[in-house]
């Protein structure tokens, strides 16, 4: 094929579960490729011989590489090639925000028709895991060195995921029953299984890495603890950023207003959608629902109240769509389904009748002079007030860093707010012995970005415990 | 033993068990005022309950349970050998425990569970502590022995007057008062209407009063925000910033209708359970 034809070809189109059936049910949303659409669409590849592609990943995936393996059809290999960079693939190739990364430097984007470098990745982890052996990778010669791992999330796995291959002995401290982090406890089913996770973490338990959950660092045991009582050699925090904000408007307490945090958890971690779970969750069959917020998590939040029988599921956010945080593909898929977008509308107050939210009295606006985040800055139009009926509410405007730890261990220095003070390339905090990454270092990001400071500070603290020098 | 086994469970009253559950570091690092959150099941909600007491050497926490909804009754069900599923903790903020002078700890029901501990550290700071235990009738009075083996003073109280004082515990702190008895701090523990009425009767006096709140928890680290509270006029979360928090300044209006959030709930699983039960 000439470089003229290849231009010339379409984008492969993601299968997917019908809008009208999967609105209804939790099952994942993309079906994935199958290897004839994995393979023509690798052949679509320019092979620029420098890729920008590879400059948009976080985590400098070669990705012209495994293309190219692909196009061959030698997934085993293109795997390989992922796996070098990226230990959670089936996770990524889900939840990244390629558009903004690699598929964004994508030479065909001025065609319109990025590579679906996310589509593939995905394909090439879901085509190992169904293959009766994957290609384990073993661990280099045990080191004796012990390194505790905070947290579970998508930074603390992978971190895990490189220390564990080192050598090191890894024990990974969970607060909640389940290991993940948010892939557990966030992200919902229909955009990631938990299974995926599930397997993700049984691959960490053979390369050696024990999980211990319901422990609390900073309550249980504290930095110091782990260091000098327990006898680990380094920790990594990896805590993320579980600590929801709310908008300060009057009635946010009323029953019925939930953070996304409480509702997804209740949903996903706690399984309040499946018949005999223990856990409850608002009965939404026929009711309204209003998300707050334009991210991944409020795209979350209100495609769920829709699977859980809401009549209306609408998100209510400040901005213009342009502006919404959230991948284009969740905005997509929640329209797909029926989501309502109420743009420009900023919530005024909750209302309710005996402490039950009834209604909300929304405002419209619009877009001024851009802010800090270079957004245009969302300005009330006065005498637009309106009030709507709501049964229930849930706010996704984003998290604060959870404080829980760094209030035990005062020789942490952390950020006005609230972020733990790391360094970029190494998570080398301000204690001795004590690394961080993700969430709790940046604030609320990406798993993408979480996964890469993991692996950026598993280097580090391999290099540490080397030379023994802080 | 394993960790999370049951080493002693037994009735304290109707519905009221107490459990020994082998937990070592817990054990250790726990203070008086903090919980755990456990399941009682391996696919259970997760709910908080607070550590009564603990023993270092022989490695136990305990914990004692009123059998109210679903999870409540399981866990009841459960005997020695048993062992928890999972089970987090210590969490939340200890109890601020000082030498303020004069202390009365009030227990209603279950509340004894947490006002038990408190006591032996108030006694231990040196305190003059009194202790008021109140149950609707004899039976449901728990830890009054412990408590006699720590505090100067105590009073049990019962609804119907089938053992010691005739009245609320309200009443018995009302004619402490009364009596002239000059009193420092008080911590309120039991039912949301106890503890409203406890910081009626101390605010006139100005007396420093402390309750500590129970509301519907999911995670217990402040990831989701499900137990916020209203304290003076701000929203703080009872996990990690509480449990106990001034209690002339709680909204407890607020408190008892987000804790009713469920009820409906509730009482569907406890049909289904009896159902179960029945066939």
């Amino acid at each position: 094929m000439t470089r003229k034809e290849r231009m010339a070809l379409p984008r492969v189109v993601m299968p997917e579960q019908d809008p009208g059936v999967r609105r209804v049910n939790f099952d994942e949303v993309n079906l994935g490729l199958m290897a004839e659409m994995a393979i023509r669409e690798a052949e679509r590849c320019l092979l620029c011989p420098k890729p920008k592609c590879v400059e948009g990943c976080p985590v400098n995936i070669q990705i012209d590489e495994f293309i190219a393996l692909v196009a061959e059809g030698d997934f085993a290999g293109a795997i390989e090639v992922i796996k070098r960079d990226n230990s959670l693939p089936a996770i990524c190739g889900r939840v990244c925000p390629q558009e903004e990364q690699c598929e964004g430097m994508c030479t065909l984007v001025a065609k319109g028709r990025p590579i679906a470098i996310g589509y593939l990745e995905r394909f090439l982890a879901d085509w190992e895991r169904a293959q009766d052996e994957s290609a384990a990778i073993e661990p280099a010669p045990a080191t004796g060195k012990r390194i505790a791992v905070v947290g579970s999330g998508p930074a603390g796995l992978a971190c895990a995921t490189d220390l564990a291959r080192a050598g090191h002995e890894v024990t990974v401290f969970e607060a909640l029953h389940q290991p993940g982090g948010v892939l557990v406890y966030g992200i919902p089913e229909f955009r990631l299984p938990k299974q995926i996770v599930a397997a993700e973490i049984a691959g960490l338990e053979e390369l050696g890495v024990r999980f211990e959950t319901n422990a609390v660092i900073g309550l249980i045991d504290t930095l110091d603890d782990l260091l000098e009582t327990e006898g680990f050699d380094a920790v990594f925090v990896g805590v993320g950023a579980g600590l929801p904000r709310f908008m300060n408007i009057p009635g946010e307490n009323l029953v019925g207003v939930y953070s996304a945090n409480e509702f997804l958890t209740r949903v996903n971690l706690m399984k309040a959608y499946a018949e005999g779970a223990d856990t409850p969750v608002f009965d939404l069959l026929g009711k309204r629902v209003a998300v707050f917020g334009g991210g991944n998590t409020a795209m979350d939040a209100v495609r769920t109240a829709l699977r859980l029988g809401a009549s209306w599921a609408g998100i209510v956010y400040r901005r213009s769509e342009e502006e919404m945080p959230a991948r284009v593909e969740e905005v997509h898929h929640a329209k797909d389904e029926g989501v309502d977008f109420v743009t420009l509308t900023a919530p005024l107050e909750f209302y309710g009748d005996d402490g039950w939210l009834t209604g909300m009295r929304l405002q419209k606006m619009e877009l001024g002079e851009p802010d800090d985040s270079g957004r245009r800055r969302p300005v009330p139009i006065p005498g637009s007030e309106y009030d709507a009926d709501v049964d229930v509410a849930v706010v996704a405007i984003g998290n604060e860093p959870n404080p829980l730890l760094a209030k035990t261990a005062p020789d942490l220095e952390h950020t006005r707010r609230g972020t733990l003070v790391a360094d970029d390339e190494t998570g080398k905090t301000t204690k001795r012995g004590v690394f961080a990454g993700g969430d709790i270092v940046t604030g609320g990001a990406t798993v993408i970005l979480a996964m890469g400071a993991g692996r950026r500070a598993a280097a580090a603290i391999n290099e540490y415990l080397e030379a023994g020098a802080w | 033993m394993g960790v999370n086994e049951i080493m002693e469970a037994r009735f304290l009253a109707p519905g009221v068990k107490s459990f020994l559950i082998r937990a070592p570091k817990i054990a250790l690092r726990r203070k008086p005022g903090q919980f755990v959150i456990l399941r009682a099941t391996d696919d259970g909600e997760r709910i908080p309950i607070t550590i009564a007491d603990s023993d270092t050497d022989a490695g136990w926490i305990r914990i004692i349970v009123q059998a109210v909804g679903k999870t409540t009754t399981v866990l009841n069900r459960l005997g020695t050998g048993d062992v928890i599923p999972d089970l987090a903790g210590p969490l939340g903020m200890a109890s601020e425990i000082e030498q303020y002078g004069t202390t009365v700890t009030i227990g209603g029901g279950v509340g004894t569970a947490i006002a038990y501990p408190v006591t032996a550290a108030l006694k231990e700071a040196g305190n003059e502590v009194i202790a008021i235990v109140g149950g609707r009738t004899a039976e449901y009075v728990i830890l009054e022995d412990e408590l006699r083996a720590v505090a100067d003073e105590v009073y049990p109280c019962t609804d119907d007057g089938s053992y010691g004082y005739h009245g609320f515990v309200t009443a018995k702190l009302q004619d402490l008062i009364d009596e002239g008895r000059h009193l420092d701090f008080v911590l309120a523990v039991g039912p949301i209407p106890m503890m409203r009425a406890v910081a009626e009767v101390t605010r006139p006096h100005g007396i420093h009063t402390v309750a500590s709140l129970n509301p519907i928890m999911v995670d217990g680290t402040g990831m989701c925000g499900g137990c916020r509270v209203i304290v003076g006029e701000e929203t703080r979360f009872a996990c990690v910033d509480g449990p106990e928090f001034d209690a002339h300044l709680v909204d407890f209006d607020l408190l008892d209708r987000r804790n009713r959030a469920y009820t409906w709930w509730e009482e569907w699983r406890m049909c289904q359970l009896e159902e179960a039960g029945a066939s």
